[in-house]
């Protein structure tokens, strides 16, 4: 066969034409490459879990500590060889659930404002707001917690009652920031569920207000709950409004205008300083660490899963 | 029609006026909610601003007006009078370290006037007070600064300025400024950027483009899911533990025979960017994930069905049709990464430095560090200064942001 520009091809026939895979050295190459950057992100849990267990087991193995006065000790004092951990996980617990007391109430009710009341017009400048409020770096939350909430407090409650370094304020401000979490995951469920529901419980006589609390949040519950529970992990490990304005030493108490120290106000504190790598005081973070690790990972893990189960698919 | 049979449709209207009240009630509710939102985001930039503006009481060490000449005011002095003045109140040996970083006769009259100010007058801050304050009390203010410092002078200042940014940090408020906090960012979002991007985008072709749905692939995906949840603090545990003590040779430079004579133990700009890059890392690989996951199916058959190999295909067609989505999400990731705190105070950023980071191996301070260090100071003057260097902050993230939504808007493909 004589092509145009002159050279001569070769007549295949269908049988002579090799459609084999062939091994391609570059394309192997290349893929293990990216099965190696796959891969890593398990090398960075591994490291987590090795460095934290490594650690927390130095801290443990020490005769000064055991196991069970760690998990049940009102006192952590390491200066006089007390470590019980109960005042930073209270400290931790409180701020949570200020937090949480503003954030599920708020967060739920804008969502369900975003999605059932507003007009689009209203959902796109108010979604851009929430965006830039997740933005905001939780240093400057701090800053806001410090400088303007805890004077609030204090102008309202008295200067006596409420110290300078609380809880409280913490813990609102702890709130605002994980509102749009709450808000922009409540939404996305309540999205979720068919126009079709809403359609038929209107056509049933139903108000605006049922169709939204008996039709749609129901349908969501799962979304909501899972929102829910993130939002308590992301309150668990949220360290820099706390280390500025909830106190620095540990104190057991339930007063929330007072100052008290969480787990990770405390590791800030303390490794704040230089910090030598042979001394208590740097495994004792890295137990603090392991135990602020296994709380927050089984709360997503639960979140997750909650997601997964009670999620009603819809066709 | 008999007054029983009626009942029901009574009943059913009487209710309907509850009904309907509840609704409206519940309306306001949720609208309220959303309104405390907002005053909460205002009351947040509001009062940032207001610390970063007002009245401040700059005291000087020499007064300017002994410093004038022949009835010639300090402002207006020629520069050989300036210089003399120098020469006059400095140590000959501070004279020829000045003179000796650039000679007199080469710098700027008001480079030397700048230099009389800071060195010779040495203003310092004795009272401040905020914008709200400043606005209200400004006749109470000024009577109180007239009577209490008398020979001090009465500034309304804003505390974010120029020089701020062009001022290394320093012990002094008047002096102190973020360059040395802003190239510490950099410097640390640079060596972030090395790691994660190309490690993310290669882990979500991997897992969009080639990952089977066997076990190992399942583990990798669900680990990344969780890796995203985990608070921050704990990678900067990791990075104490690896970076900064497991690998000190490696990440002080000490390797490649680089040795810092302010030595940082590991404490760099290099162990701070790896952190980062852990930490960011996971963000990264989902937002890719969900771009390369938008390109359209037939996109890749096409090429496939022209005798593309699979890399070819992911190259040529699927990574550039994705990268917009990938160029967006990696930006909000090092948004987040920037605004990162935590992590960085546990590998030990360093308290006070007032050099520049010359290299990876050098110490290293960061805006928000920066910002953290100021407030927790008890002087006003230092929450001032926070303030203007949160706003900084907040600047250079809306930039980002904002480069992020354009680029979608820009770049951004209907299939």
């Amino acid at each position: 066969m004589k092509l145009h520009n002159g050279t001569e091809k070769k007549d295949y026939s269908p049988a002579m034409i090799d459609l084999k895979k062939r091994r391609r050295l570059g394309e192997t190459v290349i893929q293990s490459l990216l099965f190696f950057a796959g891969f890593f992100s398990i090398f960075t849990t591994l490291g987590i879990v090795y460095e934290l267990g490594k650690e927390a087991l130095l801290f443990f193995r020490t005769p000064a500590v055991n196991l069970f006065k760690f998990l049940s000790g009102t006192q952590w004092q390491p200066h006089i060889n007390e470590f019980g951990i109960l005042p930073l996980v209270n400290a931790t617990l409180m701020t949570t659930l200020i937090a949480m007391s503003i954030a599920l109430p708020l967060g739920l009710a804008v969502a369900m404002y975003l999605s059932e009341y507003a007009s689009t017009k209203v959902r796109d400048t108010l979604n851009p707001v929430l965006e830039i409020l997740a933005g905001i770096p939780t240093i400057v939350y701090g800053y806001f917690a410090l400088m303007f909430v805890t004077p609030i407090l204090r102008g309202i409650f008295g200067r006596d009652i409420v110290d300078i370094y609380n809880t409280a304020s913490a813990g609102l401000v702890m709130g605002i920031l994980i509102l749009p979490l709450i808000t922009s995951m409540s939404e996305d469920a309540l999205n979720a569920v068919p126009r079709s529901l809403r359609e038929a419980a209107y056509g049933l006589g139903a108000t605006k207000l049922e169709v939204a609390v008996k039709i749609v949040v129901p349908a969501a519950l799962s979304g909501i709950a899972a929102a829910f529970i993130l939002g308590i992990s992301r309150a668990i490990g949220e360290t820099m409004i706390v280390a500025m304005a909830a106190g620095a030493g540990p104190n057991f108490t339930f007063n929330p205008f007072k100052g008290a120290e969480t787990m990770t106000g405390h590791i800030v504190r303390i490794s704040g300083g230089d910090l030598s790598y042979d001394s208590i005081d740097y495994d004792s973070i890295f137990a603090i660490g392991l135990m602020l690790f296994i709380i927050t990972l089984s709360l997503n893990l639960v979140s997750q899963r909650i997601v997964r189960r009670f999620r009603e698919v819809y066709e | 029609m008999t007054a029983e049979a009626m009942r029901p449709e009574f009943e059913y209207t009487d209710n309907l006026h509850a009904r309907h009240r509840a609704g409206r009630i519940w309306h306001l509710v949720f609208q309220a909610a959303t309104i405390v939102g907002i005053i909460a985001l205002t009351a947040l930039l509001l009062n940032i601003l207001d610390q970063s503006l007002g009245y401040a009481v700059y005291e000087a060490k020499v007064d300017p007006a002994t410093l004038a000449m022949n009835g010639i005011p300090l402002e207006e002095l020629p520069k050989a009078d300036l210089v003399h003045i120098l020469q006059g109140n400095l140590s000959s040996g501070a004279f020829n370290k000045l003179n000796h970083e650039q000679p007199f006769n080469e710098r700027s009259r008001q480079n030397v006037y700048a230099l009389v100010i800071e060195r010779v007058v040495r203003y310092k801050i004795v009272e401040s007070w905020n914008l709200w304050e400043s606005l209200l009390n400004a006749g109470e203010i000024r009577a109180r600064a007239a009577q209490q410092h008398p020979d001090a002078e009465l500034r309304f200042v804003s505390w974010l300025r120029a020089d701020f940014i062009s001022r290394p940090q320093s012990s002094e408020p008047v002096t102190a400024g973020v360059r040395t906090a802003i190239l510490g960012s950099l410097w640390t979002i640079l060596i972030t950027i090395l790691l994660a991007f190309p490690l993310g985008v290669g882990a979500a072709i991997y897992l969009e483009e080639y990952a089977g749905n066997n076990w190992i692939n399942r583990i990798i995906q669900t680990n990344i899911n969780n890796l995203a949840g985990v608070p921050s603090i704990i990678y900067g545990i990791l990075g104490l533990a690896i970076f900064v003590r497991a690998l000190e040779p490696l990440t002080s430079g000490a390797v490649f025979g680089f040795v810092d004579p302010t030595t940082a133990n590991g404490r760099t700009v290099l162990s701070a960017g790896l952190t980062l890059g852990l930490l960011v890392l996971p963000v990264i690989i989902i937002n890719s994930q969900e771009a390369i996951r938008a390109v359209p199916q037939s996109l890749r058959k096409a090429s496939y069905s022209l005798g593309a190999t699979k890399w070819q295909t992911v190259w040529s067609h699927v990574l550039p049709n994705a990268l917009p989505g990938i160029l967006t999400g990696t930006i909000l990731a090092i948004s987040r990464a920037i605004g990162e705190t935590a992590p960085l105070v546990v590998i030990g950023a360093s308290t006070a430095i007032s050099f520049d980071p010359a290299s990876p191996f050098s110490k290293f301070t960061t805006l928000p560090i920066q910002i953290y260090q100021w407030t927790a100071r008890p002087q006003e003057e230092f929450r001032h200064l926070a303030a203007a260097a949160i706003l900084v902050l907040l600047a250079l993230l809306l930039s980002l942001n904002a480069s992020a939504v354009l680029m979608r808007t820009h770049f951004s493909r209907k299939f």
